[in-house]
């Protein structure tokens, strides 16, 4: 489970996320939407222990990112928004990275591989470089991996980010069944909104770092008056298109020169 | 441990893997031991100062060493570039873990890489004085990949992008490669060249292997290790903090 009080990230003059707070109860999939450079990523990046946050508290299965890194970092999978695997090696050997960096001890971390991998059906293609691999089936592996060290929570940044719909509906089905398996809590972003609608319990939508609505996709239509989450999404954060803020990196690369030339 | 294993293995299958980088890494010092070994070996055997060649191997040897260490950094830009560096950086493992195990792999592999080098210069007729000392002189040679492999990490950790690392190892990497004893001896040098010479970390690297293949050591075996161990362990330090600082 996951719980965030007046969570608030500063670059430089530059708010980026703005005194948020919520809260995921455990198994629960949880949608955080919210246009670009709305404050999304930085929010995963400070859940994840990536980025520090300017003030506020954060509870991730009950531990402080800030002070307890490990024990939140044993705790949570994570399915980066760009490919993290190392395409010169094969699928197996990615999965097997990743269960020795955890710690996960060699039996369960066999079985573990052979379960995931048989999930997400690339199980027989676990001997193959993961450079032959389509950008479908690195999604898929990712996902496994994220899962391979029995995690209480799994984030997932975009996890269906330019695939087709039937690899889409695919991938939602392997996060289902395995969230619903092992109890996980999936908390995940996306530029799909019928997808959340459809796939999340519960929906924030953040915009210029704050969260406009929290609900369930039912309640967040019923409020804006709409038919649709997109729609309902549009009535909450406007019509305007935003121009990229710039990454939480390069930001952060900004406030850096500015800092070290003074 | 584990974890310094497994990302000690992943450099070594990757290595493994690209036969292309094995093989072209090797061209430019065979360039070197060739050309430049067979070019001035009249000269050299004029002044008195025997094989050229014989003289050459050692620093030819180092040199595949060092620029394939140095390279090692360049894949810590290629995995942020290609996101596999926050697979590792979210990962329960300190810094200091994944700095060690990347470094001694890194290493590993150029050492590996010198391995061949050596192997031709045998083949080129190339002999070791006392065999012996092959120990000694792989021993030296794992010394300065591991050195050079941390300026590589050291470098990458600062550097965002492919291009300065580039310019960065030309203007660092390539003086330390010339301004020191690998192509040429101490002994002679105007007092200027030959302090800087003296102030260079590889210079005591070189001797301590051309020692080891049965040249007289300049500094001694013990003072070419200590200064050589130690300089590598302060890079060594440097580039763990430097890449403990990194940021996603």
């Amino acid at each position: 489970m996951i719980q965030v009080t007046d969570l608030t990230k500063h670059f430089g003059s530059f708010v980026a996320v703005d005194g948020i707070s919520f809260s995921v109860p455990p198994g629960r999939v949880f949608a955080f939407l919210g246009p670009n450079g709305a404050g999304k990523t930085t929010t995963i990046k400070m859940l994840t222990t990536i980025l520090r946050p300017t003030s506020g508290t954060i509870r991730v299965n009950g531990f402080d990112p800030t002070t307890q890194a490990n024990e939140v970092r044993k705790s949570f999978g994570i399915g980066f928004q760009d490919p993290s695997l190392d395409d010169n090696l094969t699928a197996e050997e990615n999965m097997e990275f990743h269960g020795v960096l955890y710690g996960v001890p060699k039996d369960l971390r066999r079985a573990r591989m052979e379960k995931l991998m048989q999930i997400v059906e690339l199980w027989d293609r676990r001997k193959d470089l993961v450079k032959k691999f389509s950008g479908g089936m690195k999604r898929r592996l990712e996902i496994a991996r994220a899962l391979l060290h029995l995690p209480r929570i799994v984030f997932l940044d975009e996890p269906t980010i330019g695939l087709d719909p039937q690899t889409r509906n695919r991938i939602w089905g392997f996060i289902k069944q395995l969230s619903a398996e092992e109890n996980v809590t999936v908390f995940f972003t996306t530029h799909y909104m019928e997808e959340a609608d459809r796939v999340a319990d519960q929906i924030a939508v953040i915009d210029h770092g704050k969260i406009v609505a929290m609900g369930s996709g039912a309640e967040l239509k019923e409020r804006a008056g709409k038919t649709s989450l997109e729609d309902a999404f549009i009535a909450l954060t406007g019509h305007a298109i935003r121009e990229e803020e710039g990454s939480s990196a390069d930001t952060m690369r900004m406030a850096r020169k500015m800092w070290t030339r003074r | 441990m584990n974890a310094i294993y497994i990302l000690w293995l992943r450099q070594l299958k990757r290595y493994m893997r690209s036969r292309a980088r094995i093989i072209t890494s090797l061209i430019q010092p065979l360039l070197f031991l060739f050309a430049l070994g067979s070019g001035f070996r009249p000269v050299f055997r004029e002044a008195g100062k025997g094989d050229y060649l014989q003289y050459l191997a050692p620093g030819v040897i180092a040199m595949s060493v060092m620029f394939t260490a140095v390279f090692s950094g360049i894949e810590i830009l290629w995995d942020r570039q290609f996101g596999f560096l926050k697979e590792t950086l979210v990962a329960p493992v300190s810094r200091l873990k994944i700095v060690f195990g990347r470094t001694l792999g890194g290493a590993t592999v150029a050492a590996i890489q010198g391995m061949l080098m050596l192997i031709i210069c045998l083949l080129s007729g190339v002999h070791i004085e006392h065999l012996s000392r092959l120990p000694i002189a792989v021993g030296f040679m794992f010394l300065i990949a591991l050195f050079f492999t941390s300026i590589g990490t050291a470098i990458a950790s600062v550097l965002e992008d492919m291009q300065g690392f580039q310019l960065i190892t030309n203007l660092f990497v390539m003086p330390l490669f010339f301004l020191s004893n690998a192509l040429f001896p101490m002994e002679g040098l105007r007092p200027a060249l030959k302090a800087v010479v003296r102030i260079n970390p590889l210079t005591y690297g070189m001797d301590g292997m051309r020692g080891a293949f049965g040249h007289a050591f300049t500094f001694g075996v013990a003072t070419d290790a200590m200064v050589l161990g130690g300089l590598t362990f302060c890079v060594l330090a440097l580039a763990s903090w430097l890449f403990s600082r990194i940021q996603l």
